[in-house]
């Protein structure tokens, strides 16, 4: 009997034990990364790290502003760019889709969220870029680019395709499934006497959609952008490919630029000092802002689901 | 009328949208999937598999049979470390910690570290794994999949485990079975087939990673089945070949691209047919 015990004890403490690896991670990657950005943010300071644009190797100066707003203005333009297309495609999904295709396209769906994405990243280079430069942004050129004050913003400068228009288009692909996926959810949990009594008012099929399903899903949706912004944020293979990693001031939206992710995958592994103890001081600002993220979708999923 | 006929028009527009936009989404997978077929389908040959990497130069020869190892290897190694590791875990919060606030904490921190940024991940095993050591290795290689694999496998084995009737238990108890017996003799038999599923999946992610092995197992020529040293991946030469301007190199890319999608998505619908099996049966 005493032998059980013990054993039932050991296994306890055993699972426990592997249970706290969890906690040491998470714990071991925030303490790591600030330990390795010390150097960086002692020399610097943070907020002159936060608020400088120069990264010179040659006179050792290094400031966060341009992958910082890099990754946001790439992770912007990318939910710009993907939820509309995401809710689209959940309406087909919920109401349009034939009842026997729509096991087939769901599934579609969310097997594009599981090609690596390394394969998005090549694709998006060799195919996707050379057909942006080609077609898409001459037309916006055209458009776009003649506006007064604004229109230098959308005139291409160099060639090549290789811009924050295209990064931010490849990480909308990147997303798109995953945002969909949870909108064709929460859509599937709007009660059916609530879109029975709209259409019983004569509410047309959009209506409904657009006045009962949408409202009544807002907080998943929002939740699920969010944890799409948080992914977004953190890509790299697809981003280092085709953002171009530049080192200089953007003055057109189909420029090269860096962003955290671009910056890291290019230059770590040849970093030493200064650069390298400010490339983890960028990697731990992506950490933070990805966990917010996170827990933010988080809490407006549970609420709602 | 009119304003009937308006909103008919209305509807019928913002409904085509929609279709529209689902057209461009399954348009751009085919897209894709298409693209790494055809190019990587006639980059295929028997030499892929069988030989090392030639110099640049040599148009049409050599082959990434390293990659294919070390790519074997690293995996089988985060396996190693991160499934016993997560199923472990994964007891403690399903099982002895079901209602404490403690195993609820950890739970949500697990689904939080699923979602850490890989490349995140990468630079922090840089500096406990390869730093500290003096150079790029393998085994920093495998810890950082390990890393990425184990709150994945600890979350399945959570639920597939928390799914599993408490009836059950209760009948092995009063045969007079102590917990841990019942744990591993009953509850393991009957969640095995779900945790299994969620093995495939974690080891499906993983083996499209390349972020977290740039800075830790990096890469290599060549390779001689030992993780101590630079290990090479077919993510890593499919990011550095598909980078350089050799027409060669981009070909074997291209390959090594078609393995790894072809991999990837067979596992994912392997998980997904077994989870339907399953609900069914």
């Amino acid at each position: 009997m005493s032998k059980a015990r013990y054993l039932n004890l050991g296994f306890k403490s055993l699972t426990f034990l592997a249970s706290l690896s969890v906690l040491a991670i998470i714990a071991g990657i925030f303490v790591c990364l600030l330990w390795e950005s010390l150097p960086a943010l002692r020399h610097f300071g943070i907020f002159k790290f936060l608020f400088t644009a120069d990264w010179n190797y040659a006179q050792e100066s290094f400031g966060a502003l341009r992958p910082l707003t890099g990754t946001a203005l790439t992770t912007f333009l990318a939910l710009l760019f993907a939820a509309p297309v995401a809710v689209g495609t959940a309406i087909f999904l919920t109401e349009l889709c034939p009842h026997r295709l729509r096991g087939a396209f769901g599934t579609a769906v969310e097997l594009l969220a599981a090609i690596p994405s390394v394969i998005y990243g090549m694709w998006g280079l060799f195919v996707f870029a050379p057909f942006l430069e080609a077609s898409v942004q001459p037309l916006i050129g055209k458009t776009l680019g003649l506006l007064p004050l604004i229109g230098f913003f959308f005139q291409s400068k160099l060639a090549g395709g290789v811009n924050v228009f295209t990064a931010s288009l490849v990480l909308a692909v990147m997303i798109t499934p995953f945002i969909a996926s949870v909108t064709r959810d929460a859509f599937n949990q709007v009660p059916a006497t609530l879109k029975e009594s709209a259409r019983g008012l004569g509410a047309t099929q959009w209506e409904t959609i657009r006045q009962v399903q949408i409202p009544y899903s807002r907080q998943a949706i929002g939740g699920g952008a969010i944890i799409a912004m948080g992914r977004a944020l953190g890509e790299t293979m697809a981003v280092a490919y085709v953002i171009g990693n530049r080192h200089a001031p953007l003055d057109s939206l189909f420029a090269p630029y860096a962003t955290i992710t671009s910056v890291l995958a290019n230059e770590f592994n040849e970093a030493a000092g200064l650069q390298l103890s400010s490339l983890f001081t960028l990697a731990l600002a992506l950490f933070l802002a990805n966990f917010l993220a996170l827990y933010l979708g988080k809490k407006l999923l549970k609420k709602e689901l | 009328m009119t304003n009937a006929r308006k909103r008919k028009l209305q509807n019928i527009a913002a409904l085509s949208l929609s279709a529209l936009c689902a057209l461009i989404g399954l348009g751009i997978l085919f897209a894709i999937l298409f693209d790494v077929l055809k190019n990587g389908a006639r980059s295929i040959n028997w030499a892929l598999f069988t030989q090392d990497p030639a110099p640049p130069h040599l148009a049409g020869g050599g082959g990434l049979k390293s990659a294919f190892l070390g790519q074997g290897l690293l995996t089988l190694a985060a396996a190693a470390l991160g499934v016993p590791l997560g199923i472990l875990a994964g007891t403690y919060l399903a099982e002895y910690g079901r209602n404490r606030k403690y195993a609820k904490i950890v739970s949500n921190l697990a689904d939080m570290a699923i979602s850490v940024p890989s490349i995140v991940i990468g630079t922090f095993v840089y500096a406990i794994l390869v730093k500290p050591w003096g150079g790029f290795n393998g085994w920093a290689g495998a810890a950082a999949l390990a890393i990425i694999i184990l709150p994945v496998i600890i979350r399945t084995t959570e639920e597939m485990m928390a799914m599993v009737p408490w009836n059950l238990r209760e009948a092995a108890f009063a045969l007079g079975a102590s917990y841990h017996k019942v744990i591993v003799t009953v509850v393991y038999r009957a969640a095995a087939g779900g945790i299994f599923t969620g093995i495939l999946l974690a080891v499906a992610r993983v083996a499209g990673e390349t972020a977290p092995l740039l800075f830790t197992s990096f890469n290599a020529n060549f390779f001689k089945l030992s993780l101590s040293g630079p290990t090479p991946s077919l993510t890593v030469t499919i990011y550095l070949y598909a980078a350089s301007p050799y027409e060669n190199w981009v070909r074997m890319a291209w390959a090594a691209a078609f393995v790894v999608t072809a991999l990837v998505l067979a596992l994912n619908i392997l998980g997904r047919a077994l989870i339907k099996y399953r609900v069914k049966g």
